[in-house]
């Protein structure tokens, strides 16, 4: 969708800019359920036993919580370079951004399959239940931003996007960003406190 | 502006899997409709079984299956599976898809001065996915397990250990999906596609009460969609968010790991399930606003202090969730809480009553069958919203939670206030959708039957209630201080029955005017809003011939100096 | 005739507890204020379709104006609010929710809800309960008192049926087994959850002897229906007999 119509909506913010805001918002409603009730339960319940922070792998959610957020700025670099002209450079930062959410899930694949043999499993415990569910939810949602960002690399390759004309870019990178807030927020809830 | 290039499109792409936003409303309304009609039909059961309990259903009781009626007589779990999917089925499938979907989807984007919506492909999905909810919901009742019946709150652990709620939860998260991206829409499409000169206090009021309910349902179900997952999560997985330690169910010690709490699953539930109830009512006063305008030949009294109420009500119904749990365990503080936010939100709603009231002084007044539902709304909602002054006050709740005083309560509220406007928005914007009018004697025997009868049904239950009779009884005669009432149940069936009798006049004339209706003009109420500025029905996928330029508010009825007594928003002068 | 059935009627059941008629008269309060609120909009309403009917009313006169006056219905009810909720609501509530008589002046008893069935467990003469455990729940046991704990030796179980005395407030530990059920006396005008996992504690005290019915207020599966027990007010001494009947007995 081209953005050469943003005088013609009553606010001046293009419908899709608009529509991302107002999606994303909705997704702070999603979390915010799961994350409440993660917080009310590990503070309230007696029952909410908390893994010893060996087992939790701390290093290396420190290191894929580094991953994303670099993923984020490369986001930021991708659109930067569209807007300047560069379709060169678009490419490949939306290129690094795909390559680093891969890297995410992988580590994520990693740390599951490590925590599951150690013990920790969705019925181990309600530590367990809320770490895989919360954590899944934001891997769905980050594939979804794979899958979106992916679309708009073939869509770049085709030539699809210059200076002018690149508001899809700019809505994907919203939705990165909050993915990579919403990491922000989980990483410390599990693996910090 | 000329009209868009005309494309042939199949049968498919014109009325199956169409973008343009009047088809899409017309889909949700004859979806709605008929999902009304089957939610409307398992109480009809249900009220056999409670004027006479234990006694075999008349010619039905043959057809059901043994598991369910063994000789025609309910059991006790399809009673409830019968009283769980009306209550889910005429929310979420019925009421909110036909006063949000069907109308929303239909004039908003007509009174905004719009083309369609700010996304027409979503739309279409929104409507597709509500569709494939729908069916999947009712298609519990086949299904091995049977349907819910935990009631329409699946309140924990109950929920996590009957059958049939693995359906209801997939289904609703269905019905949860059409309902966001409807949201988006409308919260899209009114920000940004006014027409020129549309300003905010230009807006019809159904406009405003469409935007808003878009802004609830966007904020407020989320949060059950992360309840339901968890709650599928229970079920499906063994997990214990809701499900505490150490229970014991039929003689066996539970498994489970445990620890979780059933009160998390109530907060999350109302979280949305209370400001669910505003997104019942906000569109129907919406509609209200717009025939009693063009009813009375008089601007609305008080349109900001109504615009003002919708907005204030909105922000409110997300505080006073917990006034569904005064009983509940809950802290005795946050009652205290709940019951003052509780009772703060009745001032908005007696406001916009009260600017509704003050509408007719001064007026001139119209009997035509869009006003008689309209004119009726206003008593009904209000015995609705009075009777809900005692469920928020905590002491009285105490004795009334869980009886048939709250039926009482939210029927006259749903039934008698927004499906009676509903019934009302039907009979005004039909010409409208279909270029025809309905046959307005047998409107009128549809308005008089079904206002009476439904009257009949809902009162008695206030006396129920009062009485102590508890909710969800398959069988109310097993208790004591339930005897003395069992006769209104009786009177409250035979009612039902007859009521159903009553919308059988409004089915046919319903059907028989899109083909042999009188044939309409374009603005045959003589109406200011912009959905009379174009054809009927308006030109599919533009609406307009040429893109309207509002020029003043949306009721200027009988501006003195005019000769016309209504002066519609786009015209020059 | 049940003798029962005398308590109830078309209207309130019989006012048997000392906060009952409290609650009573927060009823009579509101549904006066509606009553009221409700015939002046419906007589000013019935006024406006007649008098302004399009036959007697040809020209609606037209304007935008919103006169203070029409704000007098929402300020009147927000007083009126204001007094019912810190005047009137906060004192019972917190009367009946947070004034719990001490258990040294109270009939202690905790209450088991299951499906579908009230268990009702004393602490008997020594005032202790006896140790529960899960696993030790059967039929013969549905408490599953723990028969070699010396607490439990003297404690009474029973099913759908508690006796009190009259003349002392009954504190009551609710909780439930299974599925959430509610507590509810009519005739009290009590309610409460018993929610599994969890142990609310209420309160009432009966000011009349006799026979008070227990239903289920909370939808707890197919037999919630018929989940009804039966509270027996006993003047003191005959209180006294069946609690040393039931120590003969010696039935856990």
């Amino acid at each position: 969708m081209n953005d050469t119509r943003v005088l013609d909506t009553s606010t001046g913010i293009p419908n899709g800019k608009l529509g991302m805001w107002v999606f994303l918002a909705s997704e702070v409603m999603l979390f915010g359920g799961f994350i409440s009730s993660y917080v009310i339960l590990r503070t309230g319940s007696p029952y909410f036993s908390i893994p010893p922070r060996e087992m939790l792998g701390v290093p290396l959610a420190t290191l894929n919580t580094f991953v994303l957020i670099t993923s984020s700025v490369t986001m930021v670099l991708a659109l930067d370079a569209v807007q300047k002209g560069s379709v060169k450079g678009l490419v490949r930062y939306l290129s690094a951004t795909l390559f680093l959410a891969f890297c995410f899930l992988g580590i994520k694949a990693y740390e599951y399959h490590h925590k599951w043999l150690e013990g920790i499993t969705l019925t181990s415990g309600l530590f367990g239940s809320f770490y895989y569910t919360l954590t899944a939810l934001h891997a769905l949602h980050v594939i979804g931003g794979i899958v979106f960002i992916s679309y708009l690399l073939a869509m770049a390759l085709k030539g699809r996007y210059d200076s002018r004309e690149h508001a899809r870019v700019e809505y994907a990178g919203l939705y990165w960003h909050f993915v990579d807030l919403v990491w922000v927020v989980l990483f410390p809830i599990f693996y910090l406190l | 502006m000329t009209a868009a290039v005309h494309r042939e499109e199949s049968f498919i792409g014109k009325w199956i899997f169409s973008r343009d936003h009047k088809v899409i409303g017309l889909q949700y309304m004859f979806t709605s409709l008929v999902f009304l009609l089957i939610g409307f039909s398992l109480i009809l059961l249900i009220r056999w079984q409670l004027a006479y309990p234990g006694r075999p259903i008349p010619f039905i009781g043959d057809l059901l299956p043994d598991s369910l009626a063994p000789g025609g007589i309910m059991m006790p779990d399809f009673y409830n599976s019968l009283g769980a999917m009306h209550g889910t089925i005429m929310i979420f499938l019925g009421i909110v898809p036909l006063g949000v979907g069907a109308f929303g989807n239909y004039f908003l984007p007509l009174q905004i001065g719009a083309k369609d919506m700010a996304f027409p492909t979503l739309n279409m999905s929104s409507y597709w996915v509500y569709f494939v909810g729908g069916v999947l919901m009712l298609s519990s009742f086949v299904l091995p397990g049977g349907a819910a019946r935990a009631g329409w709150t699946s309140y924990v652990p109950l929920s996590v250990i009957s059958s049939g709620q693995t359906t209801w939860l997939l289904a609703m998260t269905f019905l949860i999906t059409s309902s966001l991206l409807g949201a988006i829409n409308f919260i899209v499409t009114t920000l940004n596609l006014r027409a020129p000169g549309l300003t905010w206090s230009r807006l019809p009021l159904f406009v405003w009460a469409q935007f808003v309910t878009g802004l609830i349902l966007l904020f407020a179900f989320p949060v059950l969609q992360a309840g339901a997952v968890l709650q599928l999560l229970d079920r499906v997985a063994q997990t214990s968010f809701y499900m505490p330690q150490g229970l014991i169910i039929s003689g066996e010690l539970s498994q489970r790991g445990g620890g979780g709490n059933a009160l998390l699953w109530q907060h999350l539930f109302w979280f949305l399930a209370h400001p669910e109830v505003y997104v019942l009512l906000l569109p129907p006063m919406g509609i209200v606003a717009e025939i009693l305008a063009n009813g009375t030949r008089k601007p609305i009294f008080g349109y900001k202090e109504v615009a003002g109420s919708f907005c204030f009500i909105a922000v409110l119904s997300f505080m006073v969730w917990a006034h569904h749990m005064f009983v509940s365990g809950l802290k005795t503080s946050l009652s205290y809480l709940f019951m003052t936010t509780t009772m703060t939100i009745s001032i908005p709603s007696i406001a916009i009553l009260t600017c509704y009231l003050l509408s007719l002084r001064n007026a001139s007044i119209r009997y035509t069958v869009p006003m008689l539902f309209t004119l009726a709304f206003l008593p009904m909602f209000g015995i609705g919203g009075l009777t809900g002054l005692p469920l928020g006050f905590t002491p009285t709740d105490v004795y009334l939670h869980d009886t048939y005083y709250v039926i009482g309560h939210f029927h006259y509220v749903v039934v008698t206030g927004t499906l009676i406007a509903l019934f009302g928005g039907i009979y005004y914007w039909f010409p409208k959708m279909f270029g025809r009018s309905m046959n307005m004697f047998w409107g009128k025997v549809h308005f008089w039957g079904t206002i009476v009868l439904m009257n009949l049904i809902f009162f008695p239950m206030f006396i129920q209630g009062l009485a102590g009779v508890q909710r969800r009884l398959y069988d109310p005669t097993v208790q004591l201080h339930n005897l003395t009432v069992q006769p209104t149940n009786v009177l409250m069936s035979y009612a039902s029955w007859g009521l159903l009798l009553f919308q059988v006049p409004f089915i046919v004339n319903f059907f028989w005017s899109i083909f042999k209706g009188a044939r309409s003009e374009e603005n045959p109420w003589q109406a200011t809003t912009l959905e009379w500025a174009c054809p009927s029905p308006p030109l599919p996928h533009v609406n307009f011939e040429k893109v309207p330029t509002v020029h003043r508010g949306p009721y200027e009825y009988s501006v003195p100096g005019r000769e016309a007594d209504f002066w519609p928003q786009n015209e020059e002068n | 005739m049940n003798p029962a059935q005398s308590n109830y009627g078309w209207g309130l059941p019989v006012a048997a507890s000392t906060y009952a008629d409290k609650i009573d008269r927060s009823l009579l309060i509101l549904h006066a204020a509606m009553a009221a609120i409700f015939v002046l909009w419906a007589v000013y309403m019935a006024y406006c379709l007649v008098r302004y009917r399009k036959e007697n009313s040809p020209k609606a006169v037209y304007s935008h104006k919103s006169t203070l006056a029409s704000y007098t219905p929402d300020v009147l009810i927000f007083i009126f609010e204001v007094w019912l909720i810190f005047i009137v609501g906060v004192p019972i509530w917190a009367h009946i929710r947070e004034e719990l008589p001490a258990p040294e002046d109270a009939t202690v008893i905790r209450v088991v809800a299951e499906q579908f069935a009230w268990l009702a467990h004393y602490p008997g003469p020594d005032g202790k309960f006896g140790r529960m455990a899960p696993s030790l729940v059967d039929y013969a046991i549905p408490l599953g008192l723990d028969p070699q704990d010396p607490d439990a030796g003297d404690d009474v179980a029973s099913v759908n049926e508690i006796r009190v005395p009259l003349g002392r407030p009954v504190l009551v530990t609710l909780t439930a087994r299974d599925v959430i059920h509610s507590f509810f006396v009519p005739e009290f005008r009590t309610k409460q959850d018993a929610v599994p996992g969890m142990e609310n504690s209420i309160w009432f005290e009966p000011v009349m002897a006799g026979r008070f019915e227990i239903g289920c207020a909370q939808l707890c599966g197919l037999g919630h229906y018929r989940m009804r027990g039966d509270i027996f007010v006993l003047p003191e001494d005959e209180y006294a007999a069946w609690m040393a009947g039931e120590q003969a007995g010696r039935r856990p």
